[in-house]
């Protein structure tokens, strides 16, 4: 309330937060010991098979065999092509940007290799690093195309059409073995930095409100800005001690690749923190107790899990479902985890899960700022 | 004149359609020690809650050690120090670390000094490291008021302060709000305790959202125009069934050993507690109607009133 904001203050709500966390040894050993047992749990335990991803197709032979092939991957439940590559170049890049989950490209030549029986090469370049959403579909590609062409070789080319004409290269990028931990793994630092954020700031306020003490907070002439960072920047922290466990895990245990810069994860990690304490802080604001502020984390934490990409591929749910997955931030940091651990990613490519996430946190900690009364009404 | 440390006017307080304080007037001269008395959910805590910046006022105006009330909640904040009815000190911080908190809040320079001195006055020195939650009633009463006068406030808000307290620290809490008072600083203490409105400058008597009486307590028993009997003796007490209703008394009370007859129509009364002259071993006086009288009166009374 009072005139401009004091250091003085902020440090001594700080101080209060930090000295309360550490007498609290229940909250803070589970907030250290969930993310070690979901790791375990999650990192072994889940798979999937996905529907309709989508596809780009390079034709660099335009042929009637290359039209009937990508007809039937059209025409399969499997593939759905949203894109036509005009260059390897392009299909690459939609592949490193999360774009496509398939680049198939139709080589020169293709049509009249084949009729002469020179089996030429179908290839194949698929987005592993979610390896379920991966398998099924290209263990469907060769077969495809294969019964694709029966038609259009008939008579004397009839002899070509068994054994397959062509031969299938499929590359599996990212994820070249297809370990689902690799794809879990990095997901779960999405998952467990929302849940723990969002729950542990979604019972800041209400627990002052429960136990009195609001009341003398709010007597006192502190602004609210400093009430809110003082709350947060604390679970700040415990987030990054979350997310380097997280990190040793999967480098030491699941032997996850990290093939992108850690200094950008852990910069985006810190939007990503700072996105969801902002959300817990707004609940606190609007709960009148604990045991609400717990069920409404809960009720934003399950859509986090299910919806997000984490539990299921995410273009493999439907488009209504993709929708309320977009408006949460575990979707958008998912995809920063992946793309920075599995493809490398950097700035450019993980820019696109950037921005959603600096609005959903201009919009929800206006929200929570607005929603801060400094009185009791 | 003297200058006024609260001087607020048509202080009103809705929740809902419900009128909590209903267009008060308060002023409270600077160094005074003010009483602030009435039933449960008279208003009290709401007018106090107002005073301090915890509560936007529906309507009236007025200022709190010369800063307006409505538009100017923080710097009321800075200056004044107020204990909340329940305790409101953080029960997982020490004794010390809820010092340290309200110290570094106000900005207090010698903090460390500051503490160690308050804990040392307060003979908490040895326990400083001990869980505020940890301390018993009276305890937590005395750090909660060492809390809000550390920062050297002006004006000081006490909300039933000596609720559930023993009466050894109630006595050496006003002895604490006597000292201050006459280091300059203004009081205004909600209390139930008629004891405790003795000891005050002035009383103000709410009741439903009104004031209904103000003053000394001598002004407030003369205001309340009430006549009181005492009847004395031994076993008065079965009297009580029987003089209850009886024309001219408003209300019996037993105090002590004693009845405490009263209304305000002397003649009626004088008739009504003749009877009991002639008993043996009764005594019956008019006296003076205490402070408890009165307020049995201004509760009663306004119930009828409703």
């Amino acid at each position: 309330m009072s005139r401009g904001i004091s250091l003085g203050r902020l440090f001594a709500i700080l101080m209060k937060e930090f000295i309360q966390m550490r007498r609290d040894r229940g909250t803070f050993a589970v907030m250290i010991g969930v993310p070690v047992l979901q790791l375990f749990l999650f990192g072994f335990a889940i798979n999937t098979d996905p529907r309709y991803l989508p596809t780009a197709i390079h034709v660099a032979d335009d042929s009637r065999y290359a039209r009937s092939i990508a007809a039937a991957l059209k025409n399969s439940e499997y593939f759905d092509i949203v894109a036509v590559a005009r260059s390897q170049a392009e299909g690459d890049r939609m592949l490193d940007e999360g774009q496509v989950s398939f680049v198939v490209t139709i080589p020169v030549n293709f049509a009249r290799d084949l009729i002469r029986g020179i089996s030429p090469e179908l290839l194949i370049q698929a987005d592993a690093s979610d390896p379920s959403a991966a398998a099924n579909a290209l263990a469907a590609i060769s077969q495809l195309a294969t019964s694709a062409l029966k038609d259009d070789l008939v008579g004397p080319l009839a002899i070509r059409a068994s054994p397959p004409p062509f031969t299938a290269i499929v590359q599996r990028r990212y994820n070249p073995e297809g370990i689902t931990a690799y794809n879990i793994v990095p997901g779960l630092i999405a998952v467990i930095l929302t849940m723990t954020m969002v729950m542990v700031t979604a019972v800041a306020i209400t627990r002052e409100r429960e136990r009195g003490t609001l009341e003398n907070l709010l007597a006192m002439p502190v602004h609210r800005f400093e009430v809110m960072l003082g709350k947060i920047i604390p679970y700040v922290m415990v987030g990054y001690i979350q997310l380097s466990l997280i990190l040793l895990g999967a480098r030491f245990i699941f032997h996850v690749p990290m093939l992108g810069s850690l200094s950008l994860l852990i910069a985006t990690a810190g939007l990503f923190i700072a996105a969801n304490l902002a959300l817990g802080f707004t609940i606190s604001t609007i709960a009148t107790t604990q045991l609400q502020a717990m069920q409404t984390a809960v009720f934003f934490l399950m859509p986090s899990i299910l919806l997000s990409g984490f539990a299921f591929p995410f273009r493999g749910m439907p488009v209504w479902a993709q929708w309320v997955g977009q408006a949460i931030p575990a979707t958008y940091f998912l995809r920063i985890v992946r793309g920075i651990l599995l493809k490398g990613n950097n700035w450019p490519e993980i820019w696109p899960n950037i921005w959603p996430l600096l609005i959903f946190l201009a919009v929800v900690g206006t929200v929570a700022l607005v929603r801060y009364r400094t009185t009791l009404d | 004149m003297t200058a006024l440390a609260i001087d607020v006017h048509g202080l009103t307080k809705r929740f809902g359609r419900k009128v909590a304080v209903d267009h008060i007037d308060i002023a409270v001269p600077e160094r005074q020690v003010w009483g602030f008395l009435g039933p449960n959910g008279s208003g009290k805590t709401t007018t106090i809650r107002m005073l301090c910046g915890l509560f936007k006022p529906d309507a009236g105006q007025g200022t709190c050690l010369g800063h307006d009330v409505l538009k100017d909640p923080g710097a009321i904040k800075r200056e004044v120090g107020y204990m909340t009815q329940r305790f409101s000190f953080w029960e997982d911080l020490s004794i010390r670390e809820n010092l340290e908190f309200v110290a570094r809040i106000y900005a207090i320079a010698k903090r460390k000094e500051k503490i160690d001195a308050t804990l040392e006055s307060l003979g908490l020195a040895a326990r400083q490291n001990q869980l505020a939650g940890e301390l018993s009633g009276g305890w937590k009463q005395r750090l909660a008021l060492a809390a809000c006068t550390l920062h050297a406030p002006k004006l000081l808000l006490l909300d039933e302060p000596t609720a559930g307290v023993d009466p050894e620290a109630r006595r050496e809490f006003w002895e604490q709000i006597h000292h201050l008072s006459q280091e300059g600083l203004t009081v205004l203490v909600s209390t139930h305790y008629m004891d405790e409105a003795e000891r005050c400058d002035r009383i103000v008597y709410i009741n439903a959202g009104h004031i209904i009486a103000r003053g000394t307590v001598g002004e407030v028993i003369e205001q309340s125009g009430l006549i009181t009997f005492l009847v004395e003796g031994s076993d008065v007490r079965q009297f009580l069934p029987e003089l209850q209703g009886k024309p001219g008394v408003e209300h019996v009370a037993f105090f002590g050993a004693a009845l405490h007859v009263s209304g305000h129509d002397r003649a009626l009364l004088e008739q009504t507690v003749a009877p009991l002259r002639n008993r043996a071993g009764v005594d019956v006086n008019e006296q003076t109607p205490s402070l408890e009288d009165v307020f049995i009166h201004l509760q009663g009374g306004k119930k009828d009133a409703q």
